[in-house]
């Protein structure tokens, strides 16, 4: 989908059918599913919603500048384990934790002979400096390697290859730093946000819902973005970046400035998933869930922000729905789906909609003649 | 963290680590041998790489319980039926997958990338299945066992030195594959520009199957290896992709002595960091060390400069 | 220290010098101490036998490739130093030899990504698709006989259309120094008339160098001529002189 040039000037970043697509969107997360399911399974799909915000950054950042990250669990990962270090410490109050031997600093950090709650887990006390944290620490680290890498002009399969060896370094660290992580069983047994007790039903509608707000702002942001002239940068980047280069751009910096957001928005879904499930673990940050999160992009078409979002709902309903039934058989669905939507359907679901439902719907669905010829998929 | 130590106790300790690292090596230099041939002759990133080396894991196992039930006389060279059906299995598979799913993805790597993976995860699954969740281990035959004495304090294991010798005859073979036979000659043609070798008669598509088939036998080679320093599970294989990956990177990836040295530092490097640190902070460091290197020196160790 | 002030002197009245440039790759010397200077409003040829190292000659202007030593100076900022975006900024345009445009957007956002405001993250954040841009998008599609197609994707382009529209993504820039390399390589013969005309007419106001073999094509628009065999200059001067030259006639018709 790249954006067709209107050269009689639109305004505004939406365009009817963009506005149409979030409002059928947020129509089915905000009164559609709360109320056909049970308390149960709305928290699932509060779960699966985090994952998306991952996705949206990756329809940024691989759809449209063509960069594939493979660590993307690492962002998701640091900004649910911000937002864990801030509500563990809120759950070891000295009050909570007086069996310990050092009362008032977590029990894992207790049991691994540590006695005095360590730096790095000081600014979590305070709930401000977790939410900055959330947002501008994935950034900080993205902006590290991503300014590393770009400047020298690393991108295609190589940095494809050095962000997942990230995501299997930062797992080891926090699986062999027990005593600063809490390990591979994560931070868990997270209780209250100042004070509201985050594992009651009730709780968790409301953190279900603050999860559809901030993704449906993302949503807007991804699609002014996208809609920008920055926008068709990373479109005009990913097809001829030498060209890009001489028509007077520094590359680099645009590549970090799409690394960096889409590090931001996975970390923004990491800390919402820890609201919601209650707990963070190395085993969102590693390699498998990281290259998991991009087949989710992928199945919802690499190029489209609602796709991205369709599709991780759909990939995570169909892992839960098999694993519960045919565990054995997900694993080869899986397989094959990361097979099928490389080889058989790369625009993913918002290509075949665009091929075969949309013509029929009209152009208040993006299915006007021009707009069904389908892009070709970043090389 | 050298301070407990005395000199002489430190060069044997480096000594023993660095022999403790020669099966670790040969491994990595197979495995990465294999890629080196898939990506950098290709631009291939074979994710199921690993997969491929388990698959001769197995086929190892399974020859060396054939060898035991049917033909115990004969048990001492059952590790080179193994070796050759090992390779042979690998390379079968990779010549499948090259012709059902490779071929049509040679202009989109990131793509292929996502579809080896999803290969990966059909493999591990099928190892499963039909093989079963247990991990099994090979038995050594007896001629392998024990270690010869270097020095009063350290010591060589014979089946670390015999992989060694193994790993460096497959090398040299690969080397004189790819630099003298005019096969390795076709190879490095369409390497260099496709349409061209296709237009002198060498036939690009057989080539590409050939070669692919050749990385992912030598990875079965590798998982021969593998079952001497470790036990074969459907998902052993995942473990050693990221490091094999890194190997080949670190070393240039068109470069078969910048892929054996690059084998050679990280293999050293982390076992010799193993005596002196915990497992996982020995990996972190290495793996650390090595992205921050590629970050600084992206083209790898060893490069050509060449006009783009 | 004389000779080098009047040298100095002399140099700023050209608006590209180059001196002693060699670059060499593995040890081969592509371009091996190479000097020439470009005037003002000059259009310079540069022509030569296949790899005589007349693209590495742009790309080291334009900093795609680093000297290994001499220098390039652009109204009298030293261009080896430069990144190639900063060159760019500085007033050099450049067209490469096959077609490159961005094929999954149209026509007008192919123009409107060169034209040269909003080049940072956050000036492209908050660019405006104004009058003024359109405008001159506008102006600069009619010069390059695409005004129709501005909505067309630049992938259905014929091979010629896609040549026009590189140059013109170049004119939006407005570059005071334009190169040029093969720009009517692979069309035909309309086309490559058509070209001819829309080049002398951008050519104005702007020093130009260009690669390119047709003869015919190099006769009518050049007003000097720079002859590279093997890295270095084998001759230079108007085309008749240059025609004259023993040296190049061995070149290109010896063996």
């Amino acid at each position: 989908m790249t954006t067709s040039a209107p050269t009689s000037g639109r305004t505004f970043f939406l365009r009817p059918q963009d506005m149409i697509g979030i409002a059928i969107l947020a129509i089915l997360l905000v009164v559609v599913l709360p109320l056909t399911l049970d308390n149960f399974r709305l928290q699932f799909v509060g779960k699966y919603l985090t994952y998306a915000f991952v996705a949206l950054g990756l329809v940024l950042c691989w759809g449209y500048a063509g960069i594939l990250s493979l660590g993307q669990g690492v962002f998701f990962g640091l900004g649910g384990y911000c937002m864990a270090m801030f509500l563990k410490l809120e759950a070891s109050s000295v009050e909570n934790t007086k069996i310990q031997t050092t009362p008032g600093i977590p029990d894992f950090m207790d049991w691994n002979q540590i006695t005095e709650l360590p730096l790095m887990w000081q600014p979590f006390n305070n709930l401000g400096l977790t939410i900055v944290a959330v947002i501008l620490v994935p950034a900080l680290f993205a902006f590290i390697v991503g300014f590393a890498m770009f400047k020298r002009r690393v991108g295609g399969v190589y940095f494809a290859i050095i962000t997942q060896a990230l995501a299997a370094i930062l797992t080891i660290l926090i699986v062999g730093q027990q005593g600063y992580t809490g390990g591979i069983n994560g931070i868990t047994d997270l209780r209250t946000l100042h004070g509201w007790d985050i594992r009651t039903d009730a709780a968790k509608t409301i953190l279900y819902f603050v999860c559809v707000g901030l993704l449906i702002a993302c949503i807007l942001l991804a699609y002014y973005v996208k809609s920008s002239k920055l926008g068709r940068i990373l479109v005009a980047m990913r097809d001829k970046e030498d060209r890009v280069r001489f028509s007077g751009y520094d590359v680099a910096s645009f590549k970090v400035f799409v690394f960096c957001l889409a590090a931001s928005l996975s970390a923004i879904g990491g800390a919402m998933f820890t609201l919601q499930v209650g707990f963070m673990s190395p085993s969102f940050v590693g390699i498998v869930p990281s290259i998991e999160m991009v087949i989710y992009t992928a199945v919802g078409g690499r190029l489209s922000i609602l796709g991205a979002i369709y599709g991780t709902l759909l990939v995570n309903w169909a892992k839960t729905s098999f694993s519960e039934s045919f565990p054995e058989l997900w694993l080869f669905g899986l397989g094959g789906l990361f097979i099928a939507v490389v080889l058989i359907f790369p625009n993913g679901l918002a290509g075949l909609w665009q091929t075969y439902v949309a013509p029929r719907l009209g152009p208040l669905f993006g299915g006007s003649a021009k707009r069904a010829a389908a892009p070709a998929v970043a090389e | 963290m050298f301070s407990d130590y005395s000199l002489a106790e430190l060069s044997s300790i480096f000594m023993m680590q660095g022999f403790a690292g020669l099966i670790l090596f040969s491994v990595f230099v197979l495995m990465a041998l294999g890629l080196a041939i898939i990506f950098g002759q290709m631009g291939v990133i074979n994710m199921a790489h690993g997969e491929f080396m388990i698959l001769g894991a197995y086929v190892t196992y399974f020859t060396s319980q054939f060898f035991l039930n049917y033909l115990p006389s004969l048990f001492g060279i059952y590790f080179f039926v193994a070796m050759i059906l090992a390779f042979l299995a690998a390379g079968a598979l990779g010549m499948a997958t090259e012709w059902l799913m490779i071929r049509h993805l040679y202009k989109r790597p990131l793509d292929t990338l996502l579809a080896t993976w999803g290969l990966s995860l059909i493999l591990q699954q099928v190892y499963r299945s039909v093989f079963g969740p247990r991990e099994v281990g090979v038995e050594l035959p007896s001629w392998m066992m024990g270690s010869l004495p270097v020095t009063e304090v350290v010591e060589v294991q014979i089946n670390g030195l015999f992989v060694m010798g193994l790993t460096i005859a497959i090398t040299v073979a690969v080397a004189l594959l790819m630099y003298k036979s005019s096969w390795g000659k076709q190879v490095r043609a369409v390497v260099q520009n496709r349409v061209m070798a296709g237009a002198v008669g060498i036939n690009t598509e057989k080539v590409d199957r050939y070669t692919f088939g050749l990385g992912c036998g030598i990875a079965g080679v590798a998982g021969s290896a593998f079952t001497m320093i470790g036990s074969t599970g459907p998902t052993s294989g995942q473990l050693y992709i990221v490091d094999t990956f890194l190997v080949v990177v670190f070393g240039g990836a068109q470069s078969l002595l910048g892929t054996i040295a690059s084998a050679f530092t990280i293999s050293q490097a982390q076992s010799t960091m193993e005596f002196f640190l915990s497992g996982s902070m020995a990996k972190v460091l290495t793996l650390l060390g090595v992205v921050v290197i590629l970050m600084l020196r992206p083209q790898g160790l060893f490069v050509i400069k060449v006009r783009r | 220290m004389n000779a080098n002030v009047i040298s100095d002197q002399m140099n700023k009245d050209f608006v590209l010098a180059v001196e002693g440039l060699t670059v060499s790759f593995d040890g081969f010397k592509a371009v091996n101490d190479l000097s020439f200077y470009v005037d003002e409003n000059e259009i310079r040829v540069i022509i030569g036998p296949n790899g005589a190292g007349k693209t590495t000659v742009l790309d080291l202007i334009c900093g795609r490739t680093k000297a290994t030593a001499g220098s390039i100076r652009f109204k009298e900022r030293e261009l080896t130093r430069m990144k190639e975006h900063e060159i760019v900024r500085a007033g050099v345009g450049r067209k490469f030899q096959n077609p490159s445009i961005y094929e999954d957007l149209t026509v007008f956002e192919n123009l409107e990504i060169s034209y040269p405001k909003g080049r940072t993250v956050r000036g492209a954040l908050t660019f405006r698709r104004d009058a003024a841009v359109k405008e001159r998008v506008q102006e600069v599609a009619e010069t390059i006989f695409l005004a129709d197609q501005l909505d067309q994707r630049a992938e259905y382009l014929s091979h010629g259309q896609k040549q026009w529209l590189e140059i013109g993504m170049l004119l939006i820039q407005d570059p005071e120094l334009l190169m040029l390399d093969e720009p009517v390589a692979g069309m035909s013969v309309s086309e490559r008339k058509k070209t001819a005309e829309l080049l002398n007419r951008i050519i104005k106001d702007r020093s130009v160098i260009v690669i390119e073999h047709d003869m015919k094509f190099v006769e009518d628009i050049a007003h000097k001529v720079t002859v590279l065999h093997q890295g270095k200059i084998l001759s230079e001067g108007s085309m008749a002189k240059v025609q004259a030259d023993p040296k190049v006639i061995e070149v290109y018709l010896g063996h």
